[in-house]
């Protein structure tokens, strides 16, 4: 079956309502419910949304590099945040920092934010694949 | 509030037994999806319920509200289903391959694996075991 | 640096699972990077057990976090040997992985996998926290899940769906007993469970909770009765696979029996003692009788994986330090020839071109060094000495011998007599007969032999320096025994004050 023809014309704008809106989660995540899983939720949802009118070939186009390789970019993101650390090397791995630049407003950036970017990047490669891989052996 | 916890879980451990025992692999997934929100559920039982305050601190604020619920059990329960939806979503996978590969969802359907050895067959061809499998199938 | 060595067999699987990951379209870009992580990897266990050996225990709280509060990673002398043991065993499957078949198995995604799966595996020998055991579990478990239909065909898809749904519902128990565990004793940290679970009111419950651990760890380990999903799938997946699962998942459900029940429920032991006797001598019967009902080499070693679990649970039947240091010694020495064994069984394959015994036959001829690389390990597994099998029986009979538990001894010693059975079946029947009108054997590369017999080699040798160079070996397992002992010790280790160094917070 054939998605609508609207549904087609109109998937790539929609395709940004949940990008945009995972990335307000994610940022959120800082300070209140939110985060990188939510965020990665959402973001995949999207994608799979984009996958399902537009087509897989389409979705995996839309997203530049394999699900795969997002995972593996997350995984190294998550891990840096923890060896970061060790700038102090008698802190633990996984030891929080925090860094306020002062751009006109004191903004609070910390690791935390690094290993949520990791995490979120992480569940985009992973449910996209996964996904894919159900929805491949739909259509064979 | 912790009798109703008990009752629900106990209620949804007999209905994920129940359905674990069935042949049907999609209904032992359910079964297993149903065991999975049973423990998450002891688990969040298990960290004492009976307030609503969310385990938040308060702008401004030092520590936690002193009748903030307790924030472990959550945190342990949110890892549980992330890793559980990741866990489930793998046996769905693995189910309905299954299925396009054997016809059936039934595991009475599936003996591939535990087919007795073969003992007087003719050799097959080596290095081929694609031939191999269709022989013996 | 301790602090680095304690973190880096966790951190080196994770920069190689994602590197390979990120290498997704170059299968040999994969392999290089796959093969350097499993290298540094065996190097990182060595240093830290060479820290253990020197300096003691090996403590990290992640985050600065001071337990029992955080996550706590503990690596004492069991621990650093498992670590030790599982570098040993990625680097000798990461070499015979680039043997015949690399090519298909790194398309289809072998090496993150496999690298997830060490992943999981040293995080589950170096956690002290007992939710964290059950996250590196997971790991573990959907690992294993993608390693094992890896080529996708029927019969691994089969075997697939009887490993995930028993492993599934045995993960979710043990998530449920974390949940009754945390009720009763308000903590999670394993060391300081252990300094509360002695004085809970409610010790039923409590003993509840351990026996749905002990079910969970159990089916993991395939013991008795639970045992009936390892020998329905490990002969589906590929050959370095199934040597990678026969060698460590099985032992991570022993480890964490071993762990969790002489540190947290050492002081039910009256009750528990008995019971895991009762399983042991339960698997070890049936896992040997099973092995000599079969005519494949994979299904008679993967029932020989079972019966030899039994031999490793003594210990905890016992809780003697001779018994645990025999379990020790026991699980050491397993895993490398079992490991090996599957390896010839994989070369037996590519040389003689079946793994069914009735269509082999004759390779004492066509390959001499086969057979004596089989002999060498399979000869260990049945306890002839002077290999390493042997020193591990002895040491687990005589600890039998002298609890007065001589029903467990005795088991113990016809097992081992029906194990040397089956082995010398396998002999008998793929090397010693007249070879059968077999198909030519497959041609591969120098390379690929290579690839193929090194690691090979590499676990004779171990096997050899064990079993000819025990007493190093020995010692060290009743070191190990007798730290797993000194509860006290452990929990003071883990629970003593960390001078905490937060990092700047305040803005």
């Amino acid at each position: 079956m054939d998605p609508s023809l609207i549904l087609r014309v109109s998937a790539p704008l929609l395709l940004w309502v949940p990008m945009v809106v995972s990335l307000y989660l994610l940022i959120r995540g800082h300070n209140d419910p939110g985060g990188g899983f939510v965020g990665g939720l959402v973001a995949s949802a999207g994608l799979v949304f984009y996958a399902i009118s537009r087509g897989q070939e389409a979705a995996l186009r839309a997203m530049r590099l394999p699900p795969a390789t997002w995972c593996g970019i997350g995984l190294l993101a998550a891990l840096g945040s923890g060896l970061l650390a060790w700038l102090d090397p008698a802190a633990g791995f996984l030891t929080h920092r925090w860094w306020f630049p002062d751009i006109g407003f004191k903004l609070p950036l910390g690791t935390a934010l690094v290993f949520d970017i990791g995490v979120y990047l992480t569940v985009v490669g992973t449910v996209t694949a996964m996904v894919f891989a159900l929805v491949g052996e739909e259509a064979r | 509030m912790e009798t109703a916890f008990a009752l629900t879980i106990g209620v949804l451990v007999g209905a994920a037994a129940y359905l674990l025992l069935a042949r049907d692999l999609p209904r032992a997934l359910l079964g297993f999806v149903l065991l999975g929100t049973a423990a998450n559920l002891s688990i969040f039982a298990a960290g004492r319920t009976g307030t609503m305050v969310p385990p938040l601190v308060a702008p401004g604020a030092e520590a936690l509200a002193t009748d903030a619920a307790n924030p472990l059990p959550q945190a342990l329960v949110l890892t549980a289903i992330v890793i559980g939806f990741g866990l489930a979503a793998f046996a769905l996978v693995l189910v309905m391959r299954a299925h396009a590969e054997f016809g059936s969802a039934s595991a009475e359907d599936m003996d591939e694996a535990e087919r007795p050895d073969d003992v007087a067959a003719p050799a097959a061809p080596a290095l081929n075991p694609a031939a191999e499998r269709k022989e013996a199938a | 640096m301790r602090q680095l060595l304690l973190a880096a067999p966790i951190l080196i699987p994770l920069v190689a699972c994602a590197v390979t990951a990120m290498l997704w379209s170059r299968p040999e870009a994969q392999r290089r990077v796959g093969l350097g992580a499993a290298i540094l990897l065996f190097v990182a266990t060595l240093g830290l057990m060479a820290e253990v050996l020197s300096g003691g225990m090996v403590v990290g709280q992640m985050g600065n976090w001071p337990a029992p509060f955080g996550i706590t990673l503990v690596v004492d002398h069991l621990s650093a040997a498992m670590l030790v043991i599982t570098g040993l065993m990625g680097l000798a499957v990461a070499v015979y992985a680039m043997g015949p078949g690399a090519q298909e198995r790194d398309r289809a995604g072998f090496q993150p996998l496999f690298h997830a799966l060490l992943l999981g595996v040293a995080g589950a020998f170096s956690t002290g926290d007992l939710f964290n055991l059950y996250v590196w579990f997971e790991v573990m478990l959907i690992a294993s899940f993608g390693l094992l239909v890896l080529d996708r065909t029927r019969e691994q898809l089969d075997g697939g769906i009887r490993y995930v749904m028993l492993n599934l519902v045995g993960t979710t128990l043990f998530l449920l007993a974390i949940g009754l565990l945390y009720g009763l004793t308000g903590t999670l940290n394993l060391a300081d469970m252990a300094r509360v679970a002695p004085e809970v009111e409610n010790q039923g419950a409590l003993a509840a909770a351990a026996v749905l651990l002990l079910i969970s760890f159990g089916a993991k380990a395939a013991v008795f009765p639970l045992f009936n999903w390892l020998p329905a799938s490990y002969h589906t997946a590929s050959m370095p696979v199934a040597a990678i699962f026969a060698a460590l998942l099985t032992k991570v459900g022993v480890y964490a029996i071993i762990r969790v029940f002489t540190l947290v429920f050492a002081h039910d032991h009256a009750l528990f003692g008995p019971l895991v006797g009762v399983i042991a001598m339960a698997t070890m019967v049936v896992g040997v009788l099973g092995a000599a009902a079969h005519y494949d080499i994979r299904r008679i070693l993967s029932f020989h994986i079972i019966s030899q679990i039994g031999y490793m649970l003594v210990g905890v039947a016992l809780m003697t330090p001779l018994a645990i240091a025999g379990s020790v010694l026991y699980v050491i020495h397993h895993i490398v020839v079992k490991a090996n064994l599957f390896l010839v069984a994989g070369a037996v394959r590519q040389v003689g071109g079946s793994f069914a015994l009735a269509r082999l036959g004759g390779l004492w001829v066509t390959a001499p060094l086969l057979g004596l690389m089989f002999l060498v390990p399979a000869l260990s597994l049945a306890g002839i000495p002077p290999l390493s099998g042997f020193w591990g029986k002895l040491v687990v009979i005589r600890a039998g011998l002298e609890a007065e538990a001589f029903v467990l001894a005795g088991v113990a010693l016809a097992v081992g007599l029906l194990t040397l059975y089956s082995m010398i079946k396998i002999w008998n029947e793929a090397f010693w007969k007249a070879a059968p009108d077999t198909a030519p054997a497959p041609e591969w590369t120098r390379g690929q032999r290579i690839a193929t017999f090194a690691p090979i080699v590499l676990l004779c040798g171990v096997t050899l320096t064990i079993g000819l160079w025990t007493e190093p070996f020995a010692a060290f397992s009743l070191a190990a025994a007798e730290a797993l002992l000194d509860r006290e010790a452990y929990i003071a280790a883990v629970l003593r004050p960390h001078p905490t160094q937060l990092a700047e917070v305040l803005p």
